[in-house]
């Protein structure tokens, strides 16, 4: 067996110069220090990318994206497709941890300021990626059309909607039409199994390319401790073990909470129901919800919703391009108010998130 | 002096119409794909027919004190029956961001779940952050029958 694999290694070698790739493999090199935990978030958001994309190719076996058969071919999966409630269970906790870790990745990155100098496209990539996270959470949450996603669906196009000039055309388009119907629920389903996979798998290719062509990022703090003197470890196989290792322990956790904490249904949507009490978006969109709840409906003379909304984009932009304003960090000087505008960013996100839960 | 700078010296005007050919042509080609493509992402307009009233139902299928969602075409609509037994109607689509709203007993109010705006029983919003009162609708009771319209 080891001798045919070896043939055929030299048989591809032969024709593409395999040895190229493995010489860099071996040459390449972890940093180790105080916060190289943080290396490991990226890996966990690509385990939990492919999980999503092995998870929704079996999901899709199966299930009808239309406003009749929607919520039902999900009841079927769900009680008749041997092991369906499983994909479907760990589809859903999936995508909840997936937001968590490249949120925990994008922080610590931002704290670091692994952004920096010469990382700039690492980071839009990045953070591309991260907004279309939110926007398969987003297009996702609505395929099993039950009543939670309608009016979630409602409320997050309306507030596109809100945006001045090009909000409604916006609002339009995302809906197929004026209101949240069957044709949204194709729309949405077009976006989140064609459109937003393809373009997340170009900027993740670019992501990876540009990490292992670069390297690892050293946190500045470190240049000044005196007992970092550049300790490092292989990437292969000591790192990669490692994440290996992480990500049985994450596929482990999945399996708790798919079959202990199975995902629900709930009702399905009626177009012509109340919103339910108690209505909540998913956790990673709460801060924003609870912020729209305390506006006043005007401030002045501009709606709150856009004020809100406004803000909001604003900020978003503002982060996104955190490594073209933020000139001393690319010089390697400190530059603390990186620090408080991150760590005012966490604390506000927490608190309204919390507050939202209470509510 | 190359033979492409030759050319420019001897014909100018060939190459300038040359380039203006391509380019309108490249323009044209540009625009004749993205266009279809463009309008093809607006979707079309429904041919529904205009609904302008209604029957919501009988007078005695509605409880005092109490509210029901009726369906006026593709819209949702709140019809309130109040302690005293009168009828009112209004649009049940959240001014703020476009949740669906319903009769609250307890407090007599109109009250919406998404953003916890309220509404009072003329349709104003009182509270949290809706922008705008509810749009009205008629209410005509002939008879048994109670109709819902638009209001002119």
């Amino acid at each position: 067996m080891n001798k045919k694999l070896k043939r055929l290694y030299y048989w591809v070698n032969d024709r593409v110069h395999l040895e190229d790739l493995v010489g860099f493999l071996g040459k390449k090199y972890v940093p180790v220090h105080s916060h190289s935990v943080w290396y490991y978030f990226g890996g966990v958001s690509l385990f939990l990318f492919i999980i999503q994309v092995v998870t929704g190719i079996l999901l899709l076996l199966y299930y009808k994206g239309s406003e009749e058969l929607a919520f039902e071919s999900i009841k079927f999966i769900m009680s008749k497709v041997m092991f369906g409630w499983l994909i479907r269970s760990v589809h859903s906790w999936a995508a909840n941890l997936f937001v968590l870790a490249a949120m925990i990745h994008m922080f610590s990155v931002f704290f670091t300021k692994a952004y920096r100098k010469p990382r700039e496209m690492t980071w839009l990539t990045g953070m591309l990626m991260f907004f279309l996270v939110l926007g398969f959470g987003f297009s996702g949450y609505l395929l099993p059309w039950n009543e939670l996603a309608f009016f979630a669906t409602k409320v997050g196009t309306d507030i596109a909607g809100v945006v001045p000039i090009i909000g409604k055309p916006i609002m339009i388009f995302l809906r197929g039409g004026e209101d949240v119907t069957g044709a949204t629920l194709s729309r949405l389903f077009g976006f989140h199994v064609a459109v937003f996979p393809g373009i997340f798998t170009v900027l993740l290719g670019i992501h990876l390319i540009l990490v292992q062509r670069q390297g690892m990022s050293e946190p500045m703090a470190l240049e000044g401790e005196l007992e970092w003197v550049g300790k490092t470890m292989p990437f292969f196989p000591n790192f990669l073990l490692r994440d290996l290792l992480l990500w049985l322990i994450v596929l482990n956790l999945l399996a708790i909470l798919a079959v202990f904490f199975p995902w629900e249904l709930g009702q399905k949507a009626d177009a012509f129901a109340p919103a339910p009490a108690g209505i909540k978006p998913e956790w990673y969109f709460m801060f924003m919800f609870q912020t729209l709840k305390y506006i006043p409906a005007k401030v002045v003379i501009i709606d709150g919703e856009v004020l809100g909304i406004l803000m909001f984009g604003l900020a978003g932009f503002l982060w996104t391009i955190v490594p073209f304003w933020d000139r001393k960090s690319s010089r390697r000087e400190k530059n603390r108010l990186i620090n408080y505008i991150g760590i005012v960013a966490v604390m506000y996100i927490i608190v309204l998130t919390i507050l939202g839960w209470l509510s | 002096m190359t033979v492409s700078e030759q050319n420019k010296v001897r014909n100018p005007g060939k190459r300038d119409f040359l380039k203006v050919m391509l380019g309108s042509s490249l323009a044209a080609l540009t625009g004749s794909v993205l266009y279809p493509i463009v309008a093809y992402l607006k979707p079309p307009k429904s041919g529904e027919v205009e609904v302008s009233t209604v029957k919501a139902g009988k007078v005695d299928e509605f409880d005092r004190d109490s509210g029901q969602i009726i369906k006026f075409g593709t819209k949702p609509v709140l019809l309130v029956r109040t302690q005293e037994g009168e009828f009112r109607a209004f649009s049940a689509v959240c001014t703020h961001l476009d949740c669906t709203v319903q009769y609250r007993r307890e407090k007599g109010t109109i009250w919406c779940a998404c953003h916890n705006g309220t509404y009072d029983l003329t349709g104003r919003n009182i509270a949290g952050p809706p922008p705008r009162p509810l749009d009205e609708f008629r209410v005509i009771v002939q008879g048994e029958e109670v109709l819902i319209s638009k209001k002119a």
